[in-house]
């Protein structure tokens, strides 16, 4: 019983990074209907931008932790701007194929600078505690927490404010949106650069909880979490921290009671059914097609 | 019936060529492996554009495809079939890999019925990874370490044998009705259907005939690299697949031809600059992307890969209304 | 003796919005029948329901003896029913001949495997069917455009394609959803003429649906309309004109110059 308790925190910890990036994912795909296969590497980012201000910078937590979420979104808004933007109204895939191009291009730029995996210095000295049997890291719990709390405040900023009205407005109708005196392009960027920093909040987690990163760190994670947003049902707010959180479970509970090396297999065969079962993901529909 | 005979010469010529290169060293090593993995490429990237540039879906599954191939013809030449010499073992086993990969094929066909688009997207990768993941927990094929002990079957003239006959079947088959059917799913699905298209039909058919021909790549592949394991047949692997295709431009199966070229020898060419070939590769591939997102030959393809019999008959003298 | 074509009670709805209800309608074989009613009537619908697009809920309809309700599309379209779109759904990136190629797939008589070795019947299917699109492009004034991509031509040729394309189905039922939109009087003289030839050229029977009253009272044989997804009248085109009900259903509604479509709706 405390063994699944711990399982179950485990699972959470996994679950709200992979829900963190998912969030960049559909945040994206919601308002651009555009798959951001670069996401996964702007986590990577994240993570070495923890490595260097823990290391070269010298910086404390919450300084770090701003520079990883400020770095990435520079990031993700420099990328919007010089690969994006400029196909917003060629074919779809051309956009999802610069993406791949760019996450390639993340990747292989951080390893000419790292060209071996690198060991993040603790920025925060954990204390554990035991209850019952179950070890609870300050850390998990700080990790936990820190994510739940970004949701909550994402989800409240695309329920109830302004900016949240002109991202579902563009998602609806990009053209009427511009008509109607929405400021696209900023929108535009603003949810990249939201998207980004959350990818970099995951990145910096992420290198606190597994401190060992290396450039490719992103690609599997990145892939995974956006099968956590198609779970979900991509362009979902919700949804998106809800397959985060199921992926999360699915793995660590996989692990916890068979050989591990059946983890990836069992995950990925139960999201294959759920696709085919609920082709548009738990929460997501499927927009009208009249003829 | 001129270009018939160019193209036949051409491609008698390629044979020759394909049988003396090896023979006479006439290439260095390095060079010959570059070639071979160029035909393998180039029916990678032509079966793929089935799916992504005619059906007009997006798969990312493509290595998954490819490595059931290449493990079931290397199952086959290593474990079942005998070591002697008779002629039929590779065909057979490379056949085999097609076969092992157009039923997996059936796979993905299946929830196409349903669903278009990223969803469908997903359900490929998904695929890819449960494939890739599967075969890491079997261990008799070597589970993560792989396969090892592959002879080296995959020669020149084979592999120039397997190109051409993948390149002109899949050419056949969109220049044929049943494959046109593919088409106007990927132009108007309900139009299609309307038009009498059976839509599940061609859909099972378009991935299992791509599926096909990447079991095949993955099977003269495994022979050639003489080595697999699951790794091999990663996201990655699909990347550069798709890479290739929409290069060469999507829809196209001269794009695809291009596509794979480009990609092959470009990646050998920028070899000495180390890792940041790596970083070069992919900026080309963007830059592409942003001055012709279409890929370097658009939907268009070469005249004369077109067959006469497909062209329209006209009277000479036309008046326009 | 049963009816040609024959819908019976048919209803259908959209979540809560019922769209077309206790819906009958006769064909005789080579009638020229018109369907009109004001925007989202539910004209739409029912060619949605005749091809299988969306299953009835409600009520029966049968082609030459056979019931299409829970039929596929293709099947339905096998069976002789062809139509156009209120918004045109040509296949905008293949060539014209192609467009009208791929109507010819039921009647395709070649093997999978002929086609990928071109082997066999494949010649002879192939030049078969190329000669018979190029047929039907020429009697539609198109065979010069038949290398040309679909969605290089102009709006009106495109129209006349899609309805090359329905033709070239082998159909016997032609359902036409606003042929005339966004024509101008003299295309939409030349439109109705040409629906006529066709309907003699082809053997049709033709369903259409047109805001433009021109060209129904010019060419309809008789008139059905829908309102709120009910029949409200039927009768020859002249009587529904002075029919009280009917024109209570259009008032409101722009007067009739015809630019009652295009309302971004569908798509
Ligand atoms: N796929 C659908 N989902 C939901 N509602 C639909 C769908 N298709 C049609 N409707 C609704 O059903 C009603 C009838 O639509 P329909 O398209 O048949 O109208 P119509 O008579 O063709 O109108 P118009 O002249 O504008 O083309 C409308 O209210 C429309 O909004
Ligand atoms: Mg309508």
């Amino acid at each position: 019983m405390a063994y699944l308790f711990q399982q179950i925190l485990n699972a959470l910890q996994l679950g709200s990074i992979y829900a963190l990036i998912a969030l960049g994912y559909t945040m994206v795909y919601g308002i651009m209907t555009m798959i951001n296969f670069a996401h996964g590497d702007i986590f990577m980012v994240g993570a070495f931008l923890c490595f260097v201000a823990a290391t070269v910078l010298g910086l404390s937590f919450i300084p770090a932790l701003l520079f990883s979420m400020l770095g990435c979104a520079l990031l993700g808004v420099v990328i919007e701007r010089l690969a994006y933007k400029p196909l917003r109204e060629a074919p779809r895939v051309s956009a999802v194929i610069t993406a791949l191009g760019v996450g390639l291009m993340l990747e292989h730029l951080t390893l000419v600078f790292s060209p071996y995996p690198r060991h993040v210095p603790a920025l925060w000295s954990s204390a554990s505690w035991h209850v019952g049997g179950v070890t609870l890291s300050s850390l998990q719990v700080l990790i936990i927490v820190l994510s739940v709390l970004l949701m909550v405040f994402l989800d409240w900023l695309v329920r109830r404010t302004m900016l949240g009205l002109a991202i579902r407005a563009i998602s609806w109708d990009r053209t009427v949106a511009a008509i109607m005196g929405v400021p696209v392009d900023a929108v535009i960027s603003l949810t990249f650069a939201i998207g980004a920093s959350l990818g970099g909040a995951a990145g910096f987690l992420y290198a606190l909880a597994y401190p060992v990163i290396d450039p490719y760190m992103g690609v599997i994670v990145g892939w995974k979490a956006f099968i956590a947003a198609v779970v979900g049902g991509i362009g979902n707010i919700r949804g998106a921290m809800l397959g985060g959180f199921i992926l999360g479970a699915v793995e660590i509970l996989v692990a916890a009671f068979l050989p591990s090396t059946y983890r990836d297999l069992i995950a990925f065969a139960l999201l294959f059914i759920l696709l085919i079962c609920k082709p548009y993901g738990i929460l997501g529909q499927p927009r009208p097609q009249k003829v | 019936m001129n270009r018939h005979w160019t193209i036949g010469l051409l491609l008698l010529a390629g044979a020759a060529l394909s049988w003396a290169i090896p023979r006479y060293e006439l290439l260095n090593p390095y060079l010959q492996a570059t070639l071979m993995y160029l035909g393998i490429n180039i029916i990678l990237a032509t079966s793929l554009n089935l799916i992504n540039g005619y059906l007009g879906e997006f798969s990312v599954g493509h290595a998954g495809f490819m490595a059931v191939g290449a493990y079931a013809s290397a199952i086959l030449t290593v474990m079942l079939l005998p070591v002697g010499a008779a002629a039929w073992r590779f065909p057979l086993a490379i056949m085999a890999g097609g076969c092992a990969a157009a039923l997996t094929g059936l796979v993905v066909a299946i929830p196409a019925f349903r669903t278009r688009g990223d969803y469908l997207a997903i359900v490929t990768l998904a695929f890819a990874m449960i494939v890739k993941s599967a075969l890491e927990n079997i261990n008799a094929v070597g589970g993560p370490r792989g396969l090892l002990g592959i002879e080296g079957l995959s020669t020149m003239p084979w592999i120039f044998a397997w190109t051409v006959l993948s390149v002109w079947v899949i050419r056949n088959f969109v220049y044929s009705n049943p494959g046109r059917g593919v088409l106007a799913i990927r132009e108007d699905e309900v139009a299609a259907e309307l038009m009498g298209v059976n839509t599940r039909r061609v859909k099972i058919r378009a991935f299992m005939i791509a599926s096909f021909f990447a079991g095949v790549a993955g099977g003269l592949f495994a022979h050639l690299l003489q080595f697999i394991s699951p790794r091999i047949f990663d996201i990655t692997k699909t990347t550069d697949i798709l890479v290739m295709v929409y290069l060469g431009g999507v829809g196209s199966i001269g794009g695809s031809i291009v596509g794979a070229s480009m990609f092959t020898v470009l990646q050998e060419c920028l070899r000495p600059l180390g890792v940041w070939r790596m970083v070069i590769m992919p900026l080309l591939l963007v830059l592409l992307m942003l001055f012709r997102p279409r890929g370097i030959m658009g939907l268009r393809d070469f005249p004369w890969f077109r067959p006469s019999v497909e062209c329209p008959q006209r009277p000479p003298e036309t008046h326009p209304s | 003796m049963k009816p040609w074509f024959q819908a019976n009670n048919v209803g259908h709805h959209f979540g809560g919005l019922s769209a077309i209800s206790g819906f009958n309608l006769e064909l005789r074989s080579g009638e020229l029948v018109g369907l009109i009613g004001p925007n989202g009537a539910g004209k739409t619908t029912v060619f949605n329901l005749i091809t299988g697009v969306y299953r009835a809920a409600e009520g029966s309809i049968r082609f030459q003896g056979r019931e299409l309700t829970g039929l596929t599309p293709w099947i339905i379209s096998g069976l002789g029913i062809a139509r156009t779109f209120q918004n045109i759904r040509i296949f905008k990136q293949l060539s014209v001949l192609d467009n009208v190629r791929i109507a010819h797939y039921r009647r395709t008589h070649y093997s999978l495997a002929e086609a990928l070795l071109h082997l066999g019947r494949y010649r002879r299917e192939e030049r078969r069917l190329t000669r018979a699109a190029m047929e039907i492009l020429r009697l539609l004034h198109l065979e010069s455009y038949a290398d040309e991509t679909a969605d290089s031509l102009p709006y009106g040729l495109q129209r006349r394609l899609e309805i090359g394309r329905a033709l070239a189905t082998g159909a016997s039922l032609l359902l036409l959803d606003e042929p005339a939109a966004g024509m101008n009087p003299s295309e939409v003289g030349q439109l109705m003429e040409f629906i006529g030839w066709i309907r003699g050229q082809f053997n049709l029977t033709i369903l259409l649906i047109e805001h433009q009253m021109r060209l129904v009272t010019g060419i309809c044989e008789r008139v059905l309309v829908l309102d709120f997804g009910v029949t409200i009248a039927e009768g020859r085109p002249n009587e529904i004109q002075n029919n009280p009900q009917v024109l209570e259903a259009y008032l409101g509604q722009a007067e009739d110059g015809g630019q009652m479509t295009d309302d971004g709706r569908q798509t």
